[in-house]
């Protein structure tokens, strides 16, 4: 159900990009393309503009087209777009300030994790190959002896 | 008269599981023979209990009692019969009905199947086990009852969500909570661990299993849910990196990491306390699940509740469980003492790294997922995070493990030499990097993920070979042929479990890397090229269904002048719950899947339409259930059977 719910609202009844948006110059398109799928649908939920039908996602697909028409860079066309949507309509949010620590939280915790993993194992492998039996398995080992077991 | 009888049944069932809590627990810890027998009854009670309020509930969706809100809300007197069943959890009520059927079936089972176990233990296992359900019950009863009236009853309902109106989803939710829950008898059994200060193989031989199935189990219904999106969103995708599905991966990854653990626990009676923190961390996933499904907080629109009072009471379960978990672990972890010794290049070692890997990037999907909360909260900043930071942070732990997976199931237990168990893996090492630089060498231009994920699902299927292969010894061919016939079914269970996950990774890649796409204006009678193919748009005509209308396309699919196949996607309308879905119409194909959709008629003639070639799409979905397969055969193993009927018999089962 969880998989379903969240996808109900990603589900468009329609197309998303529309062959009356699309450039001629198929070079331009697979540029406007790959950047729209890194450029969030605004009004949408965790959708980019490229899958998104709403009509603003819409506006977003023809301004990048627009951008790159005129001559932008891919970067020029996003820092485009960022200054007059905000960060938020980034999908893979920037390396900078805060989110340093969201890009390197994994790499950082690998190396934490690998290092106590470790560390441990080296100290495991330093015990004695066989532990001594608990007072208590004695017992029962002696019972078993006495079983016939 | 039968759904009041269903919501009474709700009512005492919330009463047993309070008794079912407290009373096991108290006998157990004063040695109580008779107080800790009542934890067994009073589990199968709870469980029929919760199953006659189910049927009653299904039995007001079959019959359509509008007088119910529920069956208004989401029911209609023409939908098919499948859906109107399907209809009983596909809202946060009946789904959460379900979720506590499961979780008191989990409760019953560790009754019917747990005579080996314990006394002590089995009476604290139930003990917990009712304790979450206490929770769910009462957040059942007090913020989001099912079986709520309506003073004046309307003639019909607001139909289901059309979108849900399929049969892939009408088993995707039962799937995915009997792994989701599944989950809560790891939990069970880590808590009661921890209260008795001893874990040891017999309780690392009863975790497996029951993790395992509700692992098989969250894996089918995952995969449920992307196969689903894959053909009824109407572009092809299969994952969104959303939160909600990432709610199901986040479980998914640490009960993978869980399963690999309590195999060292069984074998080896190592990784004790580990495997415990494991267990909890497990079902505190799958609770962090539930809350993001359900509270709303980390998205803005939702088709489940938004009620913030119910998102406060999952918080506080959430934090209640495994808050107090994790303060019982850090106390008692201490007492879980390891027996067996392992070196630092070992098969114990090896599954140490398998669990960094999986646990870590579990973590790396959970921050991902509620950064955007958190860059909120902390420094005001409207940010979010999609699919490509996912791909780009994830996948290079996935990358490592497939790399490190052959060699460490083939290392030897305690000590190992990793030349020596590296040696016969050079010629599969080698032919896996020549299939790679084949890829590269044959598509020109493109990006690098086909070649990396070809080569990498050949090491691990090759690898996964090799290790049955290996485990037959040495002598003659015919020897080894019998002896692999004869290799313990988890020996199988495993390789088949580790070749799916190459299998899948193929199917990823190569579907992200290769799929042709094409989207034009086409016009009645028009043929266009599509790859190898030429597609004939025949026409377009209108089709009346049970509780919708569509538009239909009918389009032929050439190649070289042959037909290979007619496809008719449709767009539909459901007018009652006003909304419409694309059925997109997909050839199914060993090497690729044809894919088409129709859309919108455009200005000046012709319609929308959009083709696509996925290649080795079915590989993607046939990884996934050879993995489940393999999850199967290592449950029908002999052993645990041996172990089934020891303890029928009253014999304890023997620790290795």
């Amino acid at each position: 159900m969880a998989v379903a719910l969240a996808l109900v609202l990603l589900a468009t009844p329609t197309l998303a990009v529309r062959p009356d948006e699309m450039l001629a110059n198929p070079a331009l398109e697979a540029r406007a393309r790959e950047l729209s799928q890194g450029l969030r649908c605004l009004v949408c939920r965790n959708e980019n503009i490229d899958d998104s039908d709403a009509g603003l996602a819409r506006d977003l697909r023809l301004l990048v087209r627009e951008r790159l028409v005129a001559g932008d860079s891919d970067e020029a066309a996003m820092a485009f777009i960022v200054d007059r949507y905000g960060e938020y309509v980034l999908l893979s949010p920037t390396l900078s300030g805060s989110n340093l620590l969201l890009w390197l939280a994994g790499p950082l915790m690998l190396l934490g994790g690998g290092v106590i993993a470790w560390v441990t194992v080296r100290q495991r492998a330093g015990q004695p190959e066989v532990a001594p039996l608990s007072a208590e398995d004695q017992a029962r080992l002696a019972e078993m002896g006495r079983d016939g077991v | 008269m039968i759904v009041e009888l269903g919501h009474f049944a709700l009512i005492v069932a919330f009463v047993v599981a309070i008794l079912q809590t407290v009373v096991p627990m108290y006998g157990a810890s004063r040695r109580d023979g008779a107080l800790m027998a009542l934890a067994g009854p009073a589990s199968v009670a709870q469980f029929l209990l919760i199953a006659l309020s189910f049927g009653a509930l299904t039995y007001a969706f079959v019959v359509s009692d509008f007088s119910l809100k529920l069956v208004v809300e989401n029911s209609h007197t023409a939908k098919p019969m499948l859906y109107k069943v399907a209809g009983v959890w596909g809202n946060h009520e009946g789904s959460l009905l379900l979720w506590v059927l499961c979780l008191s079936l989990f409760g019953a089972c560790v009754h019917w199947f747990g005579d080996n176990l314990p006394k002590t233990l089995k009476a604290r296992v139930l003990s917990v086990q009712a304790s979450i359900g206490v929770a769910f019950l009462a957040f059942m009863l007090w913020t989001s009852n099912p079986f709520l009236r309506l003073a004046s009853p309307p003639m019909n309902g607001n139909d289901l969500n059309p979108l849900l109106q399929d049969p892939g989803l009408a088993f995707h939710p039962p799937f995915l909570y009997l792994g989701y829950v599944g989950l809560s008898m790891a939990f069970s059994f880590a808590i009661a661990a921890l209260i008795e200060g001893r874990v040891d193989a017999a309780w690392g031989r009863w975790v497996r299993p029951w993790t395992l199935a509700a692992w098989v189990f969250l894996t089918i219904g995952i995969a449920m849910g992307s196969c689903w999106a894959y053909y009824e969103l109407g572009w092809g995708g299969f994952w969104f990196w959303d939160p909600v599905e990432n709610a199901s991966f986040m479980p998914w990854l640490i009960a993978t990491a869980l399963i690999h653990s309590a195999i060292v626990v069984e074998k080896r009676e190592s990784l004790k306390a580990w495997t415990v923190l494991l267990a909890i961390l497990a079902f505190g996933f799958s609770l962090v699940g539930t809350f993001i499904v359900r509270s709303g907080v980390l998205t803005s629109v939702h088709a489940f509740a938004t009620d913030p009072q119910r998102g406060m009471f999952i918080l506080a379960i959430l934090a209640v469980f495994i808050g107090g978990a994790m303060a019982l672990f850090a106390v008692r972890a201490g007492a879980l003492e390891a027996k067996g010794v392992f070196a630092a290049v070992s098969r114990e070692s090896a599954l140490v790294l398998n669990n960094l890997l999986l646990t870590v990037a579990a973590f790396v999907v959970f921050i991902g997922t509620i950064w955007p909360l958190v860059a909120e909260i902390v420094w005001g900043r409207a940010l979010s995070v999609g699919a490509p930071f996912f791909d780009a942070a994830f996948t290079p732990f996935m990358v490592v493990l497939a790399l490190v997976l052959p060699i460490g199931s083939a290392m030897p237990w305690k000590r190992a030499e990793l030349g020596r168990v590296v040696r016969p893996f050079r010629a599969a090492f080698a032919l896996s990097v020549a299939l790679m630089l084949l890829v590269y060498a044959l598509q020109t231009g493109r990006s690098a993920l086909g070649p990396v994920g070809v080569g990498l699902s050949a090491w691990v299927v090759i690898g996964a070979g090799m290790d049955v292969w290996m485990r037959t010894g040495r002598g003659a061919i015919g020897g080894r042929f019998g002896r692999l016939m004869r290799l313990p079914r988890a020996d199988w269970g495993r390789a088949v479990a580790h070749a799916g996950l190459g299998i899948t990774m193929f199917g990823i890649a190569s579907m992200t890397a290769w799929v042709t796409e094409d989207i034009r204006v086409v016009k009645d009678g028009e043929t266009y090229a599509l790859g190898p193919y030429e597609v004939t748009l025949v026409g377009v005509g209108e089709v009346e269904g049970p509780n919708y209308t569509a538009l239909r396309a009918d389009l032929q699919v050439k190649r070289d002048g042959v037909e290979v196949a007619r496809l008719y996607p449709e767009k539909r309308d459901y007018p009652v719950a006003g909304m419409g879905t694309t059925e997109a119409a997909i050839r199914q194909g060993v090497a690729d899947d044809l894919y088409l959709v129709i859309g919108d008629p455009q200005e000046g003639g012709g319609w929308a339409v959009r083709s696509y070639i996925k290649p080795f799409a079915n590989w993607l979905w046939g990884g996934v259930l050879i993995m489940s397969l393999g999850g199967f055969l290592s449950l029908s193993d002999r052993r645990y059977r041996v172990a089934a009927a020891a303890a029928r018999r009253g014999v304890g089962v023997p620790a290795e």
